[in-house]
């Protein structure tokens, strides 16, 4: 049931409890290198060699062999390539010696490519080609392994960028628009969330008497902090900014920031990277023994709040469909805001923050209180240590840094980044790759329920 | 400035061929009296497909700006920086569109103030709504 179909989604409300809670935990996670983009020369930095690094690094923290694993689920999702069929990435000089003579391992990664550079992965019985990206896909990975599809796996996500710039060109060139894009490109709307979700917090601004740099950079600029807060135990750690560079950037770097689309600041918007990351999966019974405390999952969810009502998404849009989303990820978890740890919801662009926060509930933000909150104390030392991963904005588009913090945390061995609650390590913790009115998020717990 | 192109399909024809004889209109819902602007098929509000297409006021009131100063559409660029602007409609403020709004100046735009619709022409025999600021 998990092959493709689409009913492994957890989507609406009413579907209560997960009901696997306790049966699968997450006992393994593995990082490349956080790269700006391939350099088309390094064999050893191509996005497949990446994928192979992360899977072996997963393995070696779970503590187990190739041999062990049943379940592969690489997502061959990419965010290389314009939008749409013009523009898709190719080769712009000749292919590569194999096994990089294809797209496969340069700008895709898929099970039959892993499989074909990793012979020692000999005992994989479930092999989905429809592995969605990291939102969804943790989700389908803990469904597929509490269906009995596979007692170990490894979820893959590979994030690039091979052209550099993000997403321009392709049909982005055309003169004519047709669908969707009618309503809004005539006039410059390139229809993503960095326009949905502009409007939105210039109306919360308003609303609130607050200033967009007011509201938003110790938000972005406690993020990066986050990102440079790297545990010395792991590898170059999973931080581009810590990896090229570590400085921290500041109130004036933020406020004169170059903008995108106005009052949206370049600082607003996470850092495309060439990067994998990967996570072994297991049922409960062989995490046990595994040589990590199982991380289990307690939920996962999927679909979307909703959608603008005309054109252009408000305020008020958004405040619906963001409450959708909590109460579909608090039914799904039975949980209640104050029974959450730690909070890592997606950061793509720093616009999606205050609405979730206040969604959310989380440390108590309600309605109107998510500005004192993000200028208040959110250091990973304070009294609110939102985001102690440092999501996208602190480490770049990886889309993985909510789920490893959320996973160390629990474990607690986040390092300097170690969150304490009344004197010990977190037990629960929320993570999410879900951009805007996304529901994807990630239910984990350091006991397993019942 | 350079523009997009719309493509009129079954959908938005009605629309489209409105606009191009200079007249503003949108779907109107006779189950639940409401507007809507994009159309659907449907009304999104009680999924009646009882739609009929109603000329509107063409007058609104800037809801918010953005400033396109690195936007991802390549017949667009050049003209970099430009007004984005939410404009509500004045016969249903939750019905918005966008505007350029041709001769503000980017930066400057007057949030809250009145506008009436205008139209633009992008290429020959097609036109596109935009807006112009008013006296109220």
């Amino acid at each position: 049931m998990t092959q493709q179909s689409a009913e492994w989604r957890r989507n609406r409300l009413g579907m209560g409890v997960w009901p696997h809670q306790g049966e699968v935990a997450i006992v393994g996670w593995g990082q490349s290198p956080v790269d700006r983009r391939w350099d088309g020369v390094n064999m050893d930095r191509t996005l497949g060699a990446y994928a192979i690094l992360a899977i072996k690094r997963a393995l070696e923290d779970a503590g187990i062999e190739p041999e062990d694993l049943d379940g592969l689920l690489c997502c061959p999702e990419n965010m290389a390539g314009n939008p749409g069929p013009a523009g898709s990435w190719g080769p712009y000089r000749p292919y590569f010696p194999p096994p990089y003579d294809s797209e496969d391992g340069l700008t895709v990664v898929t099970n039959n490519w892993l499989r074909g550079q990793m012979p020692e992965l000999t005992n994989i019985q479930y092999a989905p080609d429809n592995v969605p990206a990291i939102g969804d896909g943790m989700g389908f990975a803990a469904q597929a392994c509490a269906d009995g599809m596979y007692q170990v796996g490894v979820y893959v996500y590979t994030a690039n960028n091979l052209e550099g710039r993000y997403r321009q060109g392709g049909e982005f060139d055309n003169a004519h628009v047709s669908g969707n894009r009618q309503w809004g490109q005539p006039w410059g709307d390139y229809q993503g969330l960095m326009t949905s979700t502009n409007v939105p917090i210039q109306q919360y601004c308003e609303r609130y008497g607050i200033t967009w740099d007011e509201l938003l950079s110790p938000f972005v600029i406690n993020q990066h902090r986050n990102g440079l807060l790297k545990n010395p135990d792991e590898y170059e750690g999973w931080s581009y900014y810590y990896q090229y560079g570590p400085s921290q950037l500041t109130t004036e770097d933020y406020v004169n920031s170059r903008h995108i689309y106005f009052p949206l600041k370049i600082w607003d918007c996470d850092r495309p990277v060439n990067s994998v990351g990967a996570f072994v999966f297991a049922t409960a019974e062989r995490a046990k023994d595994m040589k990590q405390k199982p991380v289990y999952v307690a939920n996962h969810s999927q679909g979307s709040g909703g959608r603008a009502r005309s054109t252009q998404e408000t305020l008020e849009d958004t405040e619906k469909a963001k409450e959708w989303v909590a109460r579909l990820v608090y039914e799904g978890s039975g949980w209640s805001p104050s029974d959450v740890d730690i909070f890592n919801p997606y950061d793509g662009f720093s616009t999606f923050m205050p609405t979730t926060l206040e969604a959310f509930q989380w440390h108590g933000v309600g309605k109107g209180d998510a500005a004192a909150f993000l200028t208040g104390d959110i250091r990973v030392e304070g009294p609110h240590p939102f985001c102690s991963g440092g999501g996208n904005l602190g480490n770049g588009r990886t889309r993985t840094a909510m789920y490893i913090d959320s996973i160390q945390q629990l474990r607690g061995t986040a390092g300097p980044r170690q969150v304490s609650i009344k004197g010990g390590r977190p037990q629960t913790a929320i993570c999410a790759f879900a951009p805007g009115n996304s529901a994807a998020y990630l239910c984990l717990t350091n006991e397993a329920p019942g | 400035m350079p523009k997009l192109i719309p493509v009129p399909d079954e959908l938005s024809k009605p629309f489209w061929d409105a606009v191009n004889e200079k007249r503003l209109i949108v779907q109107h819902c006779t189950g639940c009296n409401t507007l809507q602007y994009p159309p659907r098929p449907d009304c999104q509000d009680c999924d009646s497909g009882e739609l009929q297409w109603k000329e509107t006021s063409g007058r609104g009131h800037i809801l918010a700006n953005m400033v396109v100063a690195d936007g991802r559409l390549g017949r667009t660029r050049p003209d970099q920086p430009f007004n984005l602007a939410v404009i509500s409609l004045d016969d249903d403020p939750k019905i918005n569109f966008f505007s350029n709004l041709p001769g503000v100046p980017p930066y400057q735009v007057p949030i809250g103030a009145a506008v009436e619709v205008m139209f633009e022409e992008v290429e020959p025999g097609q036109l596109i709504h935009e807006w112009r600021l008013v006296e109220e």
